[in-house]
């Protein structure tokens, strides 16, 4: 019988017992190298923050953060990028949030499976792919020089808030659906309307993932440079935009909107595109600040995200 | 209108050659049911017989999902409105017609809120009598006397039975004819079970109450009148006591001794 | 009792509460509807907005250039007196950057995400997702200045011919830019794989590693294809760390210690500077996106048919 002698000689040769501490070595080998792996990138990541530290941080400082760009570098300072920033990530939000709840909403809650919403669909995934860069070809072209917005806040805030559309209606989604279905059924059993369900209802509950999202998603956008570059973004603008408001009637201006405009890391980006050190500096004093703006929103977001996971536990 | 003196005596619904389809699969079919008014029902049968599915065409549940399809009529006295008819608007029907599920689902909200939501989405409503209504369906949910001291503390911090009680209160806020329930105490325990049943059998004096249960103890306890269901069709609709001691049809007494389920 | 029933609530409100009329609340409800549909087109505009300009300032721009050269001059000078117009210049910046970035960012993304989905105790996975995060949440022109003053110093001690621009430094950190986008696809794709099939090699007396390679990375692999290819696709469209980086000057070469640029780096330079509105140098750069956003398009829905494969699966 072949198969008693094989087995025998399984037996014999003690099921591959001796082969066990080899495997065990090279697990051992693979896990350490997993590990170094890990080291290496948590590596790369200090030696980011200490090079930022080390090269910017004596030069932040309040006049750093209060002064106007320029030819000198000891002198320029971050006042008109930072506040662009700011400018831009309203204006920004301003299109992006009703957009994007409005889309998720009705792909969620109203759309019927057809092929119109499969494209919709297929549409915002293949949005969320495109380069950065691509849609400030496509500002340009169109906002800048088709619609006569200029280059200015406007073109900056429909820029970046149709980058940021894909992944503001993606995580909204996702808050959406982990409503259940029975609280839907609950309301409507009730005799709600589909709107009153949605208003009363699915909105109020998936508020702390779809906060979430957007405020990641702005995070984002406050770190975009090169969609800006190339509708225009100056790197150096050493005045103010107008005020929002005004001496007469009605009291609001909106000039602001037009006015030409410059953000962090566009200003970031143009100091350590010079060859002197001393912009280098700069530089990384920008960058030293730009990195806290973008840290302090995904704080902010998580945050969020853990306190309404406390409210509301399904 | 004069209200009819006698519980159990006139209907209050009617299913006539009812079939429903979800997609291409028909789910019922040729069902013709009398539901008296001011009476419990109970609708019993082995799972996947139909009994839910029935109950669900009665508020137009189904209409919140795509595919389904309703055949015949099923109506509504005494105004005969055909429930199922195409230019009824469901949400009408829900607003007369209120449903108990079968895990129990209050809102996120404070336990005040869970039972005024019925009423505040009909607009017509002062916040005077808003205190008021809240504190009748509790009452008439018999959980009054549990939650009056913490009425705007969340919901979901109340227990399971609790829970089922505030969504029948808040079933019952709307002051509405029928009261569809879809095997309310299946996730409960025993003295949550108990009380929930004791509170259908005060309920259904004044409401006309259908109850799915697959407990057929649980029907015999708190129903007038049973319908056995098997395979999406009506095998037998009788009182109670008929259905459980000497039913007309044999395979009604089949399932009732347990000879099958 | 009948006094009682009479008087019981019940009957007073269903008086109470007669049918409203069904025409307004209906109108309301199908105007949101409407509203919000309105809302899902905005990011079809979108699409339409960019492949409309792409396409259309492109169309200008092969009315001047024949498509052959495009695609096989080895030069590209659009602003010479004699202009050559190669795309292949930018490509190949391109495609040496992305090579050297996935170089680093496979291997150490696959080793971070089998580490973590099959090794990891709780504390490491605590301390390395955050790490991650953090990763991905540094905006690319602090990537950038981290190239430049950095990773081009540390390598030019080992090569001390090093240009100061090279497409090396760039490639390593786009490589360390996208790892967390890597691992954390990978990793889901891993973690979908279900329990029983590691125990049933665990239970052969396998190793973690074993199980690891022949187990769970055979039956997520699509799942973890489509977190390389979606890799690439970031790379091909990165832009800021080549820009500062990797240099601006358009050399047809496979060398990653020489600089070059990109096509993106490419679209940058020119927005930088003055072209004038519908001139032939405007419209490269309206050529040249077309060309990034077909190579991401392709790559972009080849990572989405193998993520819904891995996702069908089980």
């Amino acid at each position: 019988m072949s198969s008693g002698n094989a087995i025998d000689k399984s037996i014999r040769s003690g099921f591959g017992r001796e082969t066990l501490t080899r495997r065990k070595l090279t697990d051992l080998l693979f896990a350490s190298a997993g590990l170094f792996v890990m080291l290496l990138a948590l590596s790369a990541l200090l030696s980011l923050l200490g090079q930022l530290a080390f090269d910017g941080a004596d030069r932040l400082s309040w006049q750093f953060l209060t002064s106007y760009p320029s030819r000198f570098a000891a002198q320029a300072g971050i006042l008109t990028a930072w506040l662009g920033t700011v400018v831009v990530m309203l204006l920004t939000a301003l299109i992006a949030v009703p957009l994007g709840l409005a889309t998720a909403i009705y792909l969620e809650e109203y759309a019927s499976r057809n092929w119109f919403t499969d494209v919709i669909e297929i549409n915002i995934a293949n949005l969320a792919g495109v380069p950065s860069i691509v849609y400030g070809l496509m500002a340009l072209g169109l906002l800048v020089y088709e619609f006569h917005l200029g280059q200015s806040f406007l073109t900056a805030g429909l820029t970046l808030g149709m980058l940021i559309l894909p992944m503001v209606i993606i995580a909204t989604r996702e808050a959406i659906r982990a409503v259940p279905p029975q609280i839907r059924e609950a309301a409507y059993a009730l005799g709600a309307t589909k709107w009153q369900t949605v208003k009363d209802h699915v909105m109020p509950y998936s508020m702390g993932g779809i906060l979430t999202g957007l405020i990641l998603a702005l995070s984002r956008a406050v770190g975009e440079t090169a969609p800006l570059i190339t509708v225009g973004a100056l790197s150096f603008i050493a005045f103010l935009p107008h005020a929002p408001w005004q001496a007469d009637l009605p009291y609001i201006s909106l000039q602001w909107i037009f006015d030409p405009f410059t953000v962090m890391p566009i200003q970031m980006f143009n100091w350590i595109s010079r060859p002197q050190e001393d912009f280098h500096a700069n530089a990384a004093a920008a960058g030293i600040v730009l990195l806290l703006m973008t840290l302090t929103m995904n704080a902010f977001a998580i945050a969020i995200r853990a306190r309404f996971r406390k409210r509301i536990r399904w | 209108m004069t209200v009819s003196a006698q519980p159990c005596t006139t209907l209050k619904a009617e299913a006539r050659n009812l079939s429903f389809f979800y997609g291409n699969t028909k789910a019922l079919e040729h069902i013709s049911l009398g539901l008296r008014d001011r009476c419990a029902t109970a609708l019993i049968g082995p799972s996947g017989c139909g009994k839910t599915t029935y109950l669900r065409c009665m508020n137009r549940m189904h209409d919140l999902y795509p595919g389904n399809r309703y055949e015949g009529e099923l109506l509504l006295y005494p105004e005969r409105i055909n429930l199922v008819g195409q230019d009824i608007d469901p949400i009408e029907i829900r607003m007369r017609i209120g449903m108990v599920f079968q895990k129990p689902n209050p809102f996120p909200k404070s336990i005040y809120e869970n039972v005024a939501y019925g009423l505040r989405i009909r607009e017509a409503i002062t916040r005077q009598n808003l205190d008021q209504a809240v504190e009748r369906a509790l009452r008439d949910a018999a959980l009054w006397s549990e939650v009056k001291d913490r009425l705007h503390e969340q919901a979901f911090n109340l227990s399971g039975g609790q829970q089922q009680r505030l969504c029948i209160a808040r079933a019952l806020a709307t002051g509405p004819e029928m009261l569809l329930f879809d095997e309310p105490t299946s996730a409960l325990d025993p003295s949550a079970t108990a009380r929930i049943e004791e509170l259908v059998t005060t309920l259904k004096q004044k409401v006309t109450i259908v109850i799915v249960t697959h407990n057929m103890q649980q029907a015999a306890r708190v129903s007038d009148y049973t319908a056995f269901m098997y395979e999406g069709r009506l095998i037998e609709c009788d009182r109670t006591e008929k259905i459980f001691t000497n039913p007309s049809n044999k395979l009604t007494e089949e399932y009732v001794t347990g000879r099958f389920g | 009792m009948d006094a009682d029933v009479a008087k019981s609530h019940v009957f007073k409100r269903t008086r109470e509460f007669q049918v409203p009329p069904i025409l307004v609340p209906r109108l309301k409800e199908k105007g949101i509807e409407l509203l919000l549909m309105l809302a899902a087109l905005a990011s079809i505009a979108v699409t339409v907005g960019i492949v409309g300009v792409l396409s259309y300032e492109s169309f200008m721009f092969f009315r001047h250039v024949p498509l052959l050269d495009f695609l096989t001059d080895g030069q590209w000078t659009p602003l010479f007196s004699e202009p050559h117009y190669g795309i292949l210049s930018l490509v190949s910046g391109t495609l040496v950057t992305t090579t050297v970035a996935l170089l680093v960012a496979i291997p150490a993304g696959s080793m971070v995400a089998i580490y973590l989905s099959e090794y990891a105790p709780r504390s490491v996975r605590e301390t390395v997702k955050p790490v991650l995060e953090l990763l991905s949440a540094v905006p690319t022109v602090v990537y950038g200045y981290f190239a430049l003053l950095f990773v081009t110093p540390a390598l030019q001690k080992i090569w001390p011919e090093l240009p100061g621009f090279n497409m090396l430094s760039a490639g390593l950190v786009i490589g360390i830019m996208i790892v967390p986008y890597v691992s954390s696809v990978s990793e889901d794709a891993m973690r979908a794989v279900p329990l029983y099939l590691r125990e049933g090699a665990y239970a052969l007396g396998a190793t973690r590693m074993q199980t690891a390679l022949r187990v769970v990375f055979p039956s997520a692999l699509s799942g973890i294809a489509a977190a390389y290819v979606l890799g690439v696709s970031r790379a091909i469209g990165e832009t800021m760390v080549v820009a500062i980086a990797a240099g601006m000057q358009p050399t047809l070469t496979w060398n990653p210690l020489e600089p070059a640029a990109t096509m993106t780096a490419y679209i940058v330079q020119v927005s930088l500077g003055d072209l004038p509105h519908g001139s032939i140098g405007y419209q490269t750069i309206f050529a040249t996106g077309l060309t990034l956003l077909l190579m991401t398009l392709v790559f972009n829905i080849a990572g989405h048919v193998l993520r819904k494969r891995y996702r069908q699966v089980y």
